[in-house]
C-alpha cells in the first residue's frame, strides 16, 4: 500500500510544530556575521578608516558602490595617511549585500551592520552617502537615520571582522589575521590561533 | 409537466409562496458565498498547516476574514483586457464559469428530516422542501450545467488571445470532457439503485442508512471521486493550471475582479461536487437525531458534517499528490475508468434486472462477471494492439508489429 504511506505523511504533519514563524511580529534571531547595512568605521582617535582607495568599488560584482579619494591636508588630516575617500555612496538599490567590499578592504574601514530590513520612499534615498554611512564620531555606532528601523542589536558588533593587515604596526605580523583598533570598539583579543607573544596586548602595544 | 414536487408549489402559488421561494435563494446564495470564503481560507489553512507552515492569520481570528481582504484587494486592482482578446467573450467567460456552480447547488437537499418524515420541513405555515429547486430531471442539470461550465474555461483560454490561456484550455476541454463521461457513468449506476433522478428522491431512497455508496458497491464512489477531482481541476489533475507548464492556465490573462470570478467558480464548483457527492452516494442530510427538541436542525448538521469530510478530501489530495502527466491523465480516464464505470454499471443492472425477475443471484453474477471479463480482456487486446502497432509506425519495426499480433 505504498500508494497510502503519503496521505499518512502530510496527515501526521498537522499536529507537528510549525517550522515558519509570523515574521514581522517575531523575528529569529540575526546570525553575528548577517550582511545588512554598511559602515564607514573610525580609528579611535575618531579618524577615519578609509583611503579612498577604489578597491571596494573595484570588487563589487553590482557595481554600487562609488569612491572618490582625495588627498588629506596635512595640518588637518581626516585619515592617517595620505589619501582619503572625499565621496562614498552606496546604492542599495544595486547592492546585493555579497560583503566582498568587506574583503578588499586593506583598512576594515567598510564593515556590514546586521540591519537589513530598510526601505525608501525614493530613489535619492536609497543611495547612501558618506555622511549617512560613517558611524558616529562619539560612540563608534551605526547611524541611526529617520527613515531606517533598527532593532535590538542590530548596530553590535560591526567591526567584528577579521582583518588582513598588521594594525599594531608589528613587522612580524604583517600579513596575518588580527583585529584593527577601532573607535566604539578599541582592540580585540586575538581569535584562536592568532595570539603570541607578538601579537600585542589589548591596547595594541607591542611587547 | 410538473415542474417542481415540492409540495410548496403543489397548492395555488399566491404572494406568501413566492416570498418563501425567493427567501430560500437569497440563503442559498448567501450561504454558498460564506461557504466559499470559509472554504478558501479553510483551504489555505489546512495546506499550510500540511506543510508545517502558519498560513494565514492576520485578517480577523486565525485570519478568518483572509478572503474578504483578498476580494476586496482584487476588486481595487486594475481590470486589464489584452489587445488581442476577443472582447465580448473574454467578458462573457468568467460569468460562464460561476452561473453554473451557483445553480448547481439549488438542487441540493441541504437538511429535512428522511427518516421519520418526507423530507419536508415547516416555514411559515407551509411544507417545503429545504432545497431551492427539485426539477424532475434533477441530478441531469448537474451534468448539464458541469458541461456549461468548460464552455467558461474554453472561451476564456480563447478569446485570450495568447498561447498559454489557448493551451491551458485545450486541455481543460478534452480533460473536463473525458471524465464528465466517467462521471456520469457512476451517476447512472445510482440512477439504478434510487430509481429516480430528482435529487429529492434519490435521499429519500438512502434514508435509514441505506446509503448508495454501500448499495451501489463502493466502486462507483471511488469512480465519482476520481472522475469529480479531475472535473474540478483539483490536484493531482490540475493540468490546466499547471503553473510551471503554463503560468496560471485559461486564466493567464484576466486581472481583478474577472479573476476573483473564476477563483470564486473554482471554489464554489468544489463545494458543490462535495454536496452532490453527498447527495448522492452518502444519504445526503441522512442521519440520526439525537436531541429531539432541535429535531430540525440535524439533518443540517450530518449534511455539513459529511460536506467538510469532502472538503478535507479535497485538500488532502491536493497537500498530497504530485501532478500527473497529461497522457497518464488520459490514460486512466478512457481506459481505466470509463470502462470500469461501465463494466460495474451493466453488473448492477443485471443484478437488479435478475431481482426483479426472481432469478437466483449466483448464476446471473456468475455469467455477468465472465461477460465483463471477456469484455476486459478484448479491451486489453485491442489496447495493446493499438499499442505495437503505434510503435510500428514511431520506430518502422516489423518485429514490433509481429509481437502485438501474436500477444
Amino acid at each position: 500500500m505504498g500508494y497510502f504511506r503519503g496521505f499518512a505523511v502530510t496527515f501526521r504533519k498537522l499536529w507537528e510544530k510549525r517550522v515558519t514563524i509570523p515574521y514581522p511580529e517575531q523575528k529569529r534571531d540575526k546570525p553575528e556575521r548577517l550582511h545588512g547595512r554598511h559602515v564607514l568605521n573610525r580609528y579611535e582617535d575618531g579618524m577615519e578608516k578609509c583611503i579612498g582607495c577604489e578597491l571596494c568599488a573595484g570588487v563589487c560584482p553590482a557595481r554600487c558602490i562609488y569612491v572618490r579619494g582625495a588627498d588629506n591636508r596635512p595640518d588637518d588630516p581626516v585619515s592617517p595617511g595620505e589619501r582619503f575617500g572625499y565621496v562614498y555612496e552606496i546604492n542599495y538599490l544595486r547592492c546585493i549585500h555579497c560583503d566582498l567590499c568587506v574583503e578588499a578592504c586593506p583598512t576594515g574601514a567598510i564593515t556590514e551592520s546586521k540591519l537589513f530590513e530598510f526601505s525608501f520612499t525614493n530613489r535619492s534615498d536609497a543611495v547612501y552617502t558618506k555622511d549617512e554611512l560613517l558611524v558616529d564620531g562619539e560612540t563608534g555606532r551605526p547611524q541611526h537615520l529617520p527613515w531606517e528601523d533598527w532593532r535590538e542589536g542590530e548596530d553590535a558588533d560591526t567591526s567584528g571582522w577579521m582583518r588582513a593587515t598588521s594594525p599594531s604596526g608589528s613587522a612580524a605580523y604583517a600579513g596575518r589575521v588580527s583585529w584593527s583598533g577601532e573607535l566604539g570598539y578599541g582592540v580585540r583579543r586575538p581569535e584562536q590561533g592568532q595570539s603570541g607573544p607578538e601579537a600585542g596586548d589589548d591596547e595594541g602595544n607591542v611587547a | 409537466m410538473v415542474i417542481a414536487a415540492d409540495p410548496l408549489l403543489l397548492g395555488p402559488v399566491d404572494l406568501e409562496v413566492f416570498l418563501i421561494v425567493l427567501l430560500k435563494v437569497v440563503v442559498s446564495f448567501a450561504l454558498l458565498m460564506v461557504s466559499v470564503m470559509l472554504m478558501v481560507w479553510f483551504e489555505r489553512k489546512l495546506i499550510s498547516d500540511m506543510q508545517n507552515r502558519i498560513g494565514p492569520d492576520v485578517a480577523g481570528p486565525w485570519g478568518i476574514l483572509q478572503t474578504l481582504a483578498d476580494g476586496i484587494k482584487l476588486f481595487f486592482k486594475e481590470d486589464l483586457i489584452p489587445e488581442n482578446a476577443d472582447r465580448p467573450v473574454f467578458k462573457l467567460a468568467p460569468y460562464l464559469s460561476l452561473v453554473p456552480a451557483f445553480l448547481v447547488f439549488a438542487i441540493v437537499p441541504i437538511g429535512g428530516d428522511f427518516r421519520t418524515g418526507d423530507g419536508t420541513v415547516g416555514w411559515f405555515g407551509h411544507r417545503t422542501f429545504l432545497q431551492v429547486a427539485d426539477p424532475p430531471m434533477g441530478i441531469l442539470l448537474f451534468l448539464a450545467l458541469s458541461s456549461v461550465a468548460v464552455y467558461g474555461v474554453m472561451l476564456a483560454g480563447w478569446s485570450s488571445g495568447s498561447k498559454y490561456p489557448l493551451l491551458g484550455s485545450v486541455r481543460a476541454s478534452a480533460q473536463m470532457i473525458s471524465y464528465e463521461a466517467a462521471l456520469g457513468l457512476a451517476i447512472a449506476t445510482v440512477f439504478l439503485t434510487g430509481g429516480s433522478l430528482s435529487t429529492h428522491e434519490i435521499v429519500s431512497s438512502q434514508s435509514n442508512w441505506n446509503w448508495n455508496v454501500a448499495t451501489t458497491g463502493v466502486v462507483p464512489f471511488l469512480i465519482f471521486l476520481v472522475a469529480g477531482t479531475a472535473e474540478l481541476n483539483r490536484p493531482p489533475f490540475d493540468l490546466v493550471e499547471a503553473e510551471q507548464e503554463l503560468v496560471g492556465g485559461f486564466h493567464t490573462e484576466y486581472s481583478s475582479i474577472r479573476f476573483a470570478l473564476f477563483f470564486l467558480a473554482e471554489f464554489m464548483n468544489v463545494i458543490t461536487m462535495s454536496a452532490i457527492a453527498v447527495t448522492l452516494f452518502l444519504g445526503g442530510p441522512d442521519g440520526p437525531i439525537l436531541v429531539e427538541r432541535v429535531a430540525w436542525l440535524w439533518p443540517i448538521l450530518w449534511f455539513s458534517l459529511k460536506l467538510s469530510a469532502f472538503l478535507f478530501t479535497f485538500v488532502w489530495l491536493r497537500a498530497t499528490l504530485p501532478r500527473i502527466r497529461y497522457d497518464q491523465l488520459m490514460d486512466l480516464g478512457w481506459k481505466v475508468l470509463i470502462p470500469l464505470a461501465l463494466g460495474w454499471f451493466l453488473l448492477v443492472a443485471a443484478l437488479n434486472v435478475g431481482r426483479d425477475r426472481g432469478w437466483s443471484p449466483v448464476p446471473v453474477v456468475l455469467v455477468s462477471v465472465a461477460v465483463l471479463w471477456a469484455g476486459t480482456a478484448m479491451l486489453g487486446g485491442a489496447v495493446r494492439k493499438a499499442r505495437a502497432e503505434r510503435r510500428a509506425l514511431e520506430f518502422g519495426s516489423d518485429e514490433a508489429l509481429d509481437a502485438g499480433n501474436g500477444a
